[in-house]
């Protein structure tokens, strides 16, 4: 049993129009996907702008409605939220936002913001609840004064990681770690990342790392997913989807991360046009008529791709 | 780009201070710089360094009453420090474009792209309204969008991101500029629009023939696009080069340290290298010494200078302060007690 199971996971958007402001047609924003992610592990989901990633995070901790399937957290049912009060889901599992500046209050000290969940989960008195910040401070390099102070007061990478002190509060299971450095420069984003790996030990914590760096997600994840128009087109070990892509969309994404290579880049950007030339005239082959991805086959005992029906005896018998 | 290219820019000791409780303190400190046509140059550096600074002064987009600008900015005899308003209005836009980081802020919420691309025609050109409207579709054509004539009566919520950075470079090379600015411009975005958005800024620029100013912090995307580099930190540039120099043969520990930290794809579980200290404030700025010093603070003082100055170490490679020399990582300390080479002397 892993520690969280989604399961034909649906979750529709309705739009509405015309004159009685009825519902015309959904935005399928996650349209049935399947993964588990395992105790103490980072599981890796990417994809492009506006593909899914943080409505299915969302989902996740409970911030979104599920239109249909399931989300098991040790094996229980938490789709739904009785099911979620009653064994203190919310308590084990946090979210990191994507956007770091929004997602704190403005007017709130940095005290009331880490202490937050504490204060939903847990029943302490002033000075333990105080100490507990401190030391969650303490915990993401931040000084302890810095409870007296307001988010604006702070840099980015500061932000991120105060948010990162408020996800960890309540010691939970799992967290949902929707683009956490993306804004961060390179150094403040090394700290972030090393910090996120040392408590993870820490605390055997589990994190859905969401992003659209491949080079992040390689650096953090074992296991990732593809994601593409609300479906996942390929899912596997770190070395299935780098050393061996099989979707087209998943090459295209690789083939698009800009190398620190400055010799190679003639033949970098050859091999980008090459692949975006097969992106854009095979595109119908990989989709299916309405321009969805297909189901997820499995190839070989760790690696899934979404083929075309009638490609995958083929791939099987190549890879397998 | 061609050694031999046409001069467009000529910045010499550039300084802009801003005014922070009645100092002045400057976020750009005595930077000279060259943009030559058909010229990518990356200004790179982490958040705080005057990247930004550096871009607006070129722009004159800077408040006079609370920022100072000083040093020389020549563009064809013209010196763009302290030119009147009325001849910058003429300047931006016709003769320097400028991509900004946030295209939802940059552009106008309640005004059709259409407009937004025609308003900078309108200005600096003599078309009329029929020409102008067939120059916008063609101009939506050119950056990839693909209906022009809707995205034409659009307003910018309705656009994606991606769409959105299109529609600013489309702004930006209306009027065909020699000189393009492009601050951060593929930031906000994915990968794959990325690698779109600076295929579209180098075929533009080959057929145009402009030189790019391109402010980015991401490493890959200046190895990939510019052909030379600076690497600024706390207002000053450390490092200069071809980007073959700066990447192939980087020398400012600065430089060593920001390629250090990033995820490399073929190393497993390792900690990523993370730079001591935190990039200092305009005001808390060190101002004397090597500044980055304090970011390095196991190398002895005696192996910085007391006054850093960029040295040539080879003909377009500049290096700031000697340090360079004898620079190593404390994990490389070692290696180096073993008597395995070090990195001193390098480039000599
Ligand atoms: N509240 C909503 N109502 C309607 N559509 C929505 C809503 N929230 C998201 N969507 C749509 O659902 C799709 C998926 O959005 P989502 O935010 O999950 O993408 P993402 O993968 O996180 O993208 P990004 O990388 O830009 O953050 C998009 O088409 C988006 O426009
Ligand atoms: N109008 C202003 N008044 C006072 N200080 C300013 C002003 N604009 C910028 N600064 C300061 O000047 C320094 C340089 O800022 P700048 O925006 O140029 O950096 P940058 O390199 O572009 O950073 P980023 O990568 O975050 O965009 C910073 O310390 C910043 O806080
Ligand atoms: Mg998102
Ligand atoms: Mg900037």
């Amino acid at each position: 049993m892993s520690l969280i199971e989604i399961k034909d996971l649906n979750i529709h958007y309705p739009i509405r129009s015309g004159f009685f402001n009825r519902i015309t047609d959904y935005v399928y924003a996650v349209d049935g996907i399947n993964f588990d992610i395992e105790e103490g592990e980072t599981y890796g989901l990417i994809g492009e702008s506006g593909s899914g990633k943080s409505t299915t995070g969302k989902a996740i901790v409970g911030l979104e409605k599920v239109t249909s399937g399931q989300i098991l957290y040790n094996g229980q049912d938490v789709t739904n939220r009785h099911e979620r009060k009653k064994i203190k889901y919310n308590k084990d599992v946090q979210m990191i936002f994507q956007d770091s500046m929004s997602s704190l209050n403005p007017r709130k000290r940095i005290e009331d913001i880490i202490a937050e969940p504490i204060r939903n989960f847990e029943s302490m008195t002033d000075t333990e609840e105080r100490d507990r910040v401190k030391e969650l401070l303490d915990i993401v390099g931040m000084p302890s004064d810095s409870i007296y102070k307001y988010p604006h007061e702070f840099s980015g990478g500061q932000r991120q990681r105060i948010g990162v002190a408020r996800a960890v509060a309540t010691h939970p299971k799992l967290i949902v770690a929707d683009e956490p450095v993306s804004a961060l420069d390179l150094s403040v984003q090394a700290q972030v990342l090393n910090f996120m790996k040392q408590i993870q030990k820490e605390f055997n914590i589990s994190y859905l790392f969401i992003s659209h760096d491949l080079g992040v997600v390689k650096h953090m994840c074992r296991n990732l997913a593809i994601m593409h128009r609300g479906r996942l087109v390929e899912v596997g070990t770190r070395e299935d989807i780098y050393n061996n892509p099989q979707h087209i969309y998943t090459k295209r994404l690789l083939a698009a991360i800009p190398k620190v290579n400055p010799s190679g880049r003639e033949a970098d950007k050859a091999h980008r046009r090459e692949v975006e030339r097969e992106f854009q005239d095979h595109q119908d082959k990989w989709y299916d008529k309405d321009g969805k991805v297909f189901p997820l086959q499995q190839i070989t005992a760790t690696h899934s791709v979404a083929l075309p029906p009638d490609e995958v005896t083929q791939i099987k018998s190549e890879v397998g | 780009m061609d050694t031999s290219d046409e001069l467009l820019l000529d910045i010499q000791h550039l300084h802009t201070a801003f005014r922070v409780h009645d100092h002045f303190y400057d976020a750009v400190d005595d930077i000279s710089l060259t943009l030559h046509k058909n010229e990518i140059l990356a200004l790179v550096g982490e958040s705080g360094s005057g990247k930004s600074t550096l871009a607006t002064s070129i722009i004159g987009l800077h408040n006079p009453r609370n920022t100072k600008v000083t040093g020389d900015i020549m563009y064809n005899e013209l010196n763009l420090v302290g030119l009147n308003e009325a001849l910058f209005n003429r300047i931006r836009g016709n003769d320097i474009g400028m991509i900004f980081q946030d295209p939802l802020s940059a552009l106008n919420p309640l005004m059709r792209i259409g407009e937004q691309i025609a308003e900078s025609l309108v200005y600096h050109t003599k078309l009329n309204e029929k020409e102008r409207e067939a120059r916008v579709l063609q101009l939506l054509e050119q950056v990839g969008i693909p209906d022009p004539p809707l995205t034409a009566h659009q307003y910018p919520h309705e656009l994606s991101g991606g769409m959105r950075q299109r529609v600013m470079i489309a702004i930006a090379i209306a009027c065909k500029p020699p000189i393009i600015i492009a601050d951060e411009p593929t930031t906000a975005l994915d990968v794959t629009i990325q690698a779109q958005i600076l295929d579209l800024l180098e075929d533009i620029q080959k057929e145009i023939g402009s030189g790019i100013l391109l402010i980015t912090h991401d490493l890959g995307v200046v190895a990939e696009t510019a052909d030379t580099v600076a690497v600024m930190y706390s207002g000053q540039i450390v490092e200069q080069g071809s980007v073959y120099q700066v990447f192939e043969h980087p020398l400012h520990p600065y430089t060593r340290s920001l390629l250090r930290s990033m995820p490399q794809a073929d190393s497993d579980d390792e900690e990523l290298h993370v730079i001591q200290g935190t990039v200092p404030s305009l005001v808390n700025m060190q101002r004397t010494g090597d500044r980055f010093a304090p970011r390095i603070p196991w190398m002895p003082a005696s192996s910085h200078e007391e006054h850093p100055v960029l040295h040539e170490v080879e003909p377009g490679h500049l290096v700031r302060c000697t340090c360079y020399k004898t620079f190593y990582f404390p994990d490389e300390k070692e290696a180096a007690a073993a008597g395995a080479p070090q990195n001193a002397n390098e480039g000599e």
